[in-house]
């Protein structure tokens, strides 16, 4: 057995790690476990942009930017997060051009913002400059930076490493009210060595989750290939919940078929949504702020559009983004990648055609629950002592059931040198827990159990009728009958998984190993989000039920918390718990979310 | 508020070629990818696939196939599908390219379509190379800012030309696919390759940059700039479009111009 010691060990390096690491790496003895070298990862295809109030080119504040993040959340988001976002937000920014960021610039030479959809000047009166940005890679430049950082500072990384478990052990312990309760402790957590399919455990005082995503349970996602929710599944496994797994967000703009997405900085520059009729069809739903409207109520008018018979193309199943009215020159200058994007994919040349485009899964708003010290909550209010998370695959909550555009790389960044500053202050007053007796159990028998399956079924064919029935019965339209599909469908998947072959019994780079593993994490997250979609019987955000499309703040202004457990069944699916934890509110009061 | 910018208008007629064609076509090729596996054997091999794809499929689809279909042992990187995360360079035809960027219909789909790993670095399996050796040289350019004056409370200035001064070069994904293009680098492992100048040209050029003459006197070495015999297989390379050769010729060019 391979064990390493670390003070702190952070699973991921996008720019929620990375952020983290920087921090970090100053303070305690810090590694970063990745499975993707820390520049392939996929805060790299960001591009819109950052928000933050810097007010460079117009009159914004931190708590107008807090509004927008409350009301485009629906009211589900938890309000002091949402502050503490906002207001750190401009140092957020300041810090990443400190260290190099080529933010683009004013004829003043200060950092220069644009609009984006959901961010306005005094609580929702007209679009607000907010977001700054490099052209049409921000996130590419915001990886960038945080790696070059990461060199500058020695951060050590162990890249093409898996993380696939989390060590935690339980103790008896007392409430103050005076009840008995098992609190978790962390130990380490397991990785696998993708280069010689060797385990390591690495030991550490603190484990800073964070590991990205989950697009990839859906067909058409602007997420990459490696967002399998590992993360996400690793800590449902080890009985922490997660929170509102049921929001996920799809972006309107992903290109036709494809899912990449273009991104809706291409709306705040003034490019518009077009149906079979050349409408300009948001002024029907959203008639103040039309195109730039929040995500999930653009992503439904589109689909809704498509669904009445408005559609494009031959099958008429998707709407056009226009940018034909403007200045090439101008797109060039500030969106130089996604119109590259429409020509080598499409072969649509965006300057004279219309851009087919359909809402692609991009960003999940739930994950591992925590509080404003991106502490991980093993319940609603017990802090597991040394194990923390940020950035997508956790949930603070600051986007409660929409993310406004730009604020995730804004999480990624307040929370993830949150993240890194608590974990490494930790370290310091901790011991390390000792390791569970063979620590590397439960990654065993996981892989020697799918490299020993001789059974019949294919991952990739399981996947794909995963994905399938996740986009045409969990997407921005549902019912109790789609999401009652998926389950049965799930279910049956789940038993063909157990037969499933893995054809590659190697130990080098054995990706075919992994994309199983991965496939089981899938699985399992489809599961929790669609349990937590039907029991949530109201419309909020980027949660749709045709059957129930008012959001009803008496019975559900709530956020979910899904457990493993296997005395319990949800909806009928056995196996999970799902409970409730209170909204935290401080200065604003739910109103209907009207643009 | 302001009148003059008119709103879009509200309807429009849309071209009838509007959204594209009808269905997409079908074709069959052959993929013929370099298989090594140690594990396995010490001797690289070539595989044959015959497949059915699509037109708008790309290389990386045909390679799903394979591996998801076929032969599940067939190994390579990839993770974005669309060109922004470097994983996928590899030799298409003979020439560095990223996998997921190269559309199949724009390759001859008469002949096989061959796929090998990038040039210069060592083969780990199937089409997967050890970049550790590429990320080395990148790391000794001090890819970093380094800024000079004391810090300002708010952001550092910096005008609009002097952002675009270096903009081409902050495109760097880090694919490796200009460098393992490179004649040189091939015969000479120690030659910083064009990824590492561009990325110290990155800094070089960026006004807000202190360490311009530490990074040129690095690249003043015998590995460096001066190695370079402008074969432009870089630039050709660049799944980005960054025009490295021209990167490479204006560090060179600030090498000779400095006085120290
Ligand atoms: C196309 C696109 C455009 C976007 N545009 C914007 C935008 O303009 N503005 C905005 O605010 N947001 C945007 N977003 C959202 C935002 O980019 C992401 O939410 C954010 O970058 C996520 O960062 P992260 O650090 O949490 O995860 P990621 O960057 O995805 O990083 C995850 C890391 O975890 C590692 N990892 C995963 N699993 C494991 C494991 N099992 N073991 C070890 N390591 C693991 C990976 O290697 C990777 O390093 C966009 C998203 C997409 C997909
Ligand atoms: S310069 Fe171009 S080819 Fe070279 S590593 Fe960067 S993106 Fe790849
Ligand atoms: S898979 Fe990311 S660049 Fe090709």
């Amino acid at each position: 057995m391979q064990v390493h010691k670390y003070d702190v060990v952070i699973v991921g390096a996008g720019g929620a790690g990375m952020r983290a690491a920087i921090e970090s790496g100053q303070r305690a003895r810090t590694a970063v476990l990745t499975k993707l070298y820390p520049t392939r990862s996929h805060t790299g295809a960001a591009q819109g942009g950052m928000c933050a109030a810097l007010a460079n080119v117009e009159e914004d504040n931190w708590e107008w930017h807090t509004f927008d993040t409350v009301k485009g959340g629906d009211y589900l988001v938890d309000q002091d997060a949402a502050e503490v976002m906002a207001k750190e937000a401009i140092d957020a920014v300041l810090d990443l051009e400190k260290m190099g960021l080529p933010f683009n610039r004013t004829p003043e030479g200060r950092i220069d913002q644009r609009r984006f959809g959901g961010h306005t000047r005094d609580h929702g009166k007209a679009p607000v400059r907010r977001a700054c940005y490099a052209a049409d890679r921000t996130g590419h430049m915001i990886l960038q930076t945080l790696y070059q950082n990461c060199v500058k500072h020695n951060v050590e990384f162990y890249n093409e490493y898996y993380v696939l478990d989390l060590l935690v052990v339980e103790e008896d312990a007392v409430r103050e009210d005076g009840t008995a309760y098992k609190q978790k402790r962390v130990a380490g957590v397991v990785s696998y060595d993708l280069a010689t399919g060797e385990l390591h455990v690495f030991q550490a005082k603190s484990v800073v989750f964070a590991s990205g995503g989950a697009g990839k349970v859906f067909k058409t996602t602007s997420n990459a290939h490696t967002l399998t929710g590992d993360g996400m599944g690793i800590a449902f496994r080890r009985g922490i919940p997660l929170e509102d797994m049921e929001f996920f967000q799809f972006h309107p703009t992903g290109l036709a078929g494809l899912g990449i997405l273009l991104t809706e900085g291409a709306r705040g520059e003034g490019a518009i949504l077009r149906n079979s009729e050349g409408e300009r069809f948001m002024e029907r739903y959203a008639p103040t702020i039309k195109d730039l409207a929040p995500r999930d109520i653009v992503a439904r008018a589109m689909a809704n559009e498509v669904r009445e018979g408005r559609g494009c193309g031959p099958h008429k199943d998707y709407v056009l983004l226009d940018l034909t009215h403007l200045e090439p020159a101008h797109i060039e200058a500030k969106l130089p990648d996604i119109t590259e994007f429409a020509r080598t994919y499409l072969g649509v040349e965006p300057f004279t055609e219309p851009v087919p485009v359909f809402p692609t899964a991009h960003y999940a708003m739930g994950g591992i629950p925590t509080n404003i010290q991106t502490q991980v909550l093993q319940d609603n209010d017990t802090v597991i002592p040394g194990l923390f998370a940020a950035g997508e695959v956790a949930c603070v909550s600051v986007h409660g059931s929409n993310r406004l555009g730009t604020n995730s790389l804004l999480d990624i960044n307040v929370f993830g040198k949150r993240a890194g500053v608590a974990a490494a202050e930790y370290s310091k007053t901790a011991d390390y827990v000792e390791l569970p007796e063979d620590p590397e159990n439960r990654v065993r028998g996981l892989l020697g159990g799918l490299l020993e399956s001789n059974g019949s079924e294919r991952v990739a064919q399981i996947r794909k009728e995963l994905q399938d029935t996740m986009d045409a019965n969990m997407q921005v339209f549902r019912t109790k009958e789609s999401l009652e599909r998926v389950l049965s469908d799930i279910a049956s998947f789940e038993e063909r998984y157990k037969n499933v072959t893995v054809q590659d019994k190697g130990k080098r780079f054995n990706l075919d190993l992994l994309e199983a593993v991965e496939l089981g994490f899938l699985l399992e997250l489809a599961k929790v989000m669609t349990v937590g979609a039907l029991h949530r019987e109201e419309s909020r955000g980027g949660h749709y039920r045709e059957d129930f499309p008012d959001r009803d703040d008496e019975k559900f202004m709530k956020h979910s918390m899904a457990y493993q457990d296997s005395s319990a069944s949800t909806e009928h699916v056995a196996g999970i718990r799902l409970e409730t934890k209170p909204v935290i509110f401080t200065r604003y009061e739910p109103m209907e979310r009207k643009y | 508020m302001s009148t003059s910018t008119a709103e879009p208008a509200s309807k429009v007629e849309l071209p009838a070629s509007a959204g594209g064609g009808g269905e997409i076509p079908s074709f069959d090729i052959t993929l013929r990818v370099r298989r090594y596996n140690p594990e396995v054997s010490e001797e690289a091999h070539w595989d044959d696939f015959t497949l059915t794809m699509y037109g708008t499929d790309r290389v990386l689809d045909a390679l799903h196939k394979v591996k998801w279909e076929h032969d599940g042992s067939l190994s390579f990187r990839r993770s974005c599908a669309h060109g922004i995360c470097g994983s996928d360079a590899m030799r298409i035809n003979g020439r560095n390219r990223l996998a997921c960027k190269t559309l199949l219909k724009d390759l001859d789909t008469s002949k096989p379509i061959t796929v090998e790993p990038i040039k210069g670095l060592p083969v780990e399996k199937d089409l997967i190379v050890d970049m550790e050796p590429f990320f080395q040289s990148y790391r000794e350019v001090m890819p970093f800012l380094i800024p000079g004056g004391h810090e300002p409370t708010k952001e550092r200035l910096q005008t609009i030309e002097d952002r675009a001064r270096f903009d081409d070069t902050t495109k760097c994904i880090l694919c490796a696919a200009c460098t393992s293009s490179c004649p040189v680098f091939w015969t000479d492992g120690q030659y910083f390759g064009p990824a590492a100048i561009v990325n110290a040209h990155r800094f070089i050029f960026d006004s807000r940059d202190d360490a311009g003459d530490m990074r040129l006197e690095i690249l003043n070495d015998k590995e460096g700039v001066w190695r370079c015999r402008t074969t432009f297989n870089c630039s050709e390379a660049c799944p980005r479009g960054i025009q490295i050769t021209q990167a490479i010729a204006e560090v060179k060019q600030a090498i000779l111009s400095r006085n120290i």
